[in-house]
């Protein structure tokens, strides 16, 4: 499983050797050698330093809902590479390695879930998937789930890790951006809440559009939060990036979610915020 | 040797003809029809086919027609509002009560600027988080009293800054997007130069999205998408036609409803005639849309963005 390194050292790479699944694993950020299983049950955070790795959208859900409940959502069909796109790699060619790599057909993964026994609709993005990022896809997953959360008057929970649009889909990825808002009118015309969970990374367009409308908002520790990247801030600006910028405690300070909460502890502060939000009998 | 060079090279071979005709008295006015009608035909091309990275080299002209003389010599009437209440005022989104062929509307345009003072102040048009915060509370001014709205989009993109990001420009272009999809009231929006990014579609998510010939509308710059993608700054020229960014690609793609024309060479050769041909696109639409009923007009509004780009083959 490939797991891609943090610009700033705070996320660790996982060693593949051969076609087998590895036993040990180094975090390099503390370079501390971690029995795999050991590391899964930590939910993917070094047992020594700390240090966050990046969850698949399929290990998440496992993290926050109860064992056995989620049932994914099918979703629409859309045209594939709008544009005929091509950088160095044909944008389908992208798509195919992506689609074997992470097992997964798009960057996002939907359905229904119960959360400490509370019905959830949930949306979860994979990183490992030309970086979370969103195109018309993605776009019509995180519609479709919205829609089915106010039809089915079920709280729906947002997972962000996300870089922003999809380059690849030009301005048809920007344009999802106002359609997983049209989703986001759907949830408020019918009076359901919707959670977002900011996690590495939550930037550009799709913080810019959903990510930042949610009713309740939280950030994992070791989130990334912005809309620019650091590196384009840096490099257009010229200004020079106080420490701590764009993580989690950073948006907390600066009023941008409601709480700051440590991987392990996630489900938890979900049942938390459900509870509060749960309909009277 | 580009179009434009060859361009100039017989232009400059015409001005020596003709040099030379007065000077020597020589008879060469069928030399001259002839290098002349090559020359016109040469200017058409090359603004009828010109490339994508020639549009965004004319849409980032810093004398394009666009910000506040523009929005001078389009409105009978404009009052400027300033601020977002909250943190301040930012030069780079500007906004106001206007008149427009006799009708009222709340207008956000980005500014740019003419002087270095200027484009130093507005970042060259770069909106921070208090643009954005500021253009909500004018859409919510203009739905309080159902004024349509008109938004003029000619931006890189948003500010990365550090004060920006801690004041959420984020929320605010989401903030944005989600007011304008709800606006009580008919909405248009015309990208004059460039349209970059979520900076753009901030001010774009309305009724009808009208382009000039050539404008810009960009999920990432050329150069962005370049260094991203190709891990190459030079092949930026390329990227910009893979990007389909220009205003035929878009109209084409069904993701804006009109190309205004500019005149021959580019908006910037005539400002005049670029503000009445935008202003007849705007008040002819303003006028279609102002024969929906608000429930249409929403849903029209809805489906639209509800389907964007989950059309066509495949679906």
């Amino acid at each position: 499983m490939p797991i891609r390194k943090d610009k700033r050292e705070r996320y660790v790479e996982v060693e593949v050797s051969g076609p087998r699944e590895p036993l040990w694993v180094r975090c390099e950020a503390c370079g501390e050698l971690i029995f795999k299983r050991k590391l899964q049950e930590n939910q993917y955070v070094c047992p020594r330093c700390g240090a966050y790795f990046f969850l698949s959208a399929r290990e998440r859900i496992a993290s926050l809902v109860d064992p056995g409940s989620f049932r994914e959502l099918p979703l629409p069909a859309v045209p594939e590479d709008p544009l005929g796109f091509a950088d160095q790699m044909p944008y389908r060619e992208r798509l195919a390695r992506s689609r074997q790599e992470t097992g997964l057909n798009e960057a996002a993964v939907v359905g229904e879930a119960r959360i400490a026994d509370h019905p959830v609709t949930l949306a979860v993005l994979d990183f490992r998937f030309i970086g979370g990022s969103m195109g018309v896809a993605v776009g019509e997953a995180l519609y479709a789930a919205q829609a089915h959360a106010a039809r089915a008057r079920m709280p729906f929970v947002f997972v962000v890790s996300s870089g922003g649009a999809r380059v690849q889909e030009g301005v048809l990825a920007l344009l999802q951006m106002v359609k997983v808002v049209a989703g986001r009118e759907l949830l408020a015309q019918n009076g359901v809440p919707y959670i977002a969970v900011l996690t590495y990374p939550s930037t550009g367009g799709v913080l810019a559009s959903l990510g930042s409308l949610a009713d309740v908002t939280l950030a994992e520790e070791g989130a990334l939060i912005g809309f620019a990247g650091p590196r384009v801030i840096e490099q257009t600006t010229g200004e020079r990036l106080p420490p701590g910028f764009q993580t989690a405690r950073f948006a907390l300070e600066h009023g941008l979610v409601d709480q700051v909460v440590p991987r392990a502890k996630l489900r938890e502060e979900l049942a938390k915020v459900l509870e509060v939000l749960a309909e009277e009998p | 040797m580009t179009d434009e060079e060859r361009l100039k090279v017989l232009e400059e071979k015409a001005a020596e003809l003709r040099r030379l005709a007065e000077q020597d008295g020589l008879d060469l006015h069928e030399e001259l029809a002839v290098l002349e009608r090559k020359i016109a035909e040469l200017r058409k091309q090359l603004y009828l086919d010109l490339s994508a990275w020639a549009r965004v080299q004319l849409a980032r002209r810093p004398d394009r027609p666009s910000g506040l003389p523009f929005v001078q010599a389009l409105c009978e009437a404009f009052y400027e509002l300033r601020g977002d209440r909250v943190v301040g005022d930012d030069p780079a989104l500007r906004g106001g009560l206007a008149r427009l062929g006799g009708k009222r509307l709340v207008l956000l345009f980005h500014h740019r600027g003419a002087t270095p003072e200027e484009q130093r102040a507005s970042r060259f048009g770069m909106a921070s988080a208090q643009g954005y915060w500021k253009a909500k509370r004018l859409m919510e001014v203009a739905a309080r009293l159902r004024f349509p709205l008109l938004t003029l989009i000619n931006t890189p993109g948003a500010y990365p800054g550090v004060q920006a990001e801690a004041h959420n420009v984020a929320g605010a272009i989401a903030a944005c997007i989600w007011t304008m999809l709800r606006h009580p009231a008919p909405t248009v929006a015309v990208i004059l130069g460039e349209g970059g990014s979520g900076g753009a579609v901030a001010l774009a998510a309305a009724d009808r999205v009208l382009m000039l010939e050539n404008a810009t509308y960009s999920v990432i710059s050329p150069e962005g998408a370049a260094s991203i993608l190709w891990k190459d700054a030079k092949v930026a020229p390329k990227a910009a036609e893979a990007l389909k960014l220009t205003a035929h690609d878009l109209h084409e793609l069904g993701v804006i409803d009109e190309v205004i024309p500019e005149p021959i060479g580019g908006a910037h050769t005539d400002f005049s005639a670029t503000v009445d041909g935008v202003r007849r696109a705007v008040l002819r639409h303003l006028e279609e849309l102002s024969r929906l009923s608000l429930d249409e007009l929403l849903r029209a509004r809805y489906n639209r963005y509800r389907h964007v780009g989950a059309q066509g083959p495949g679906a």
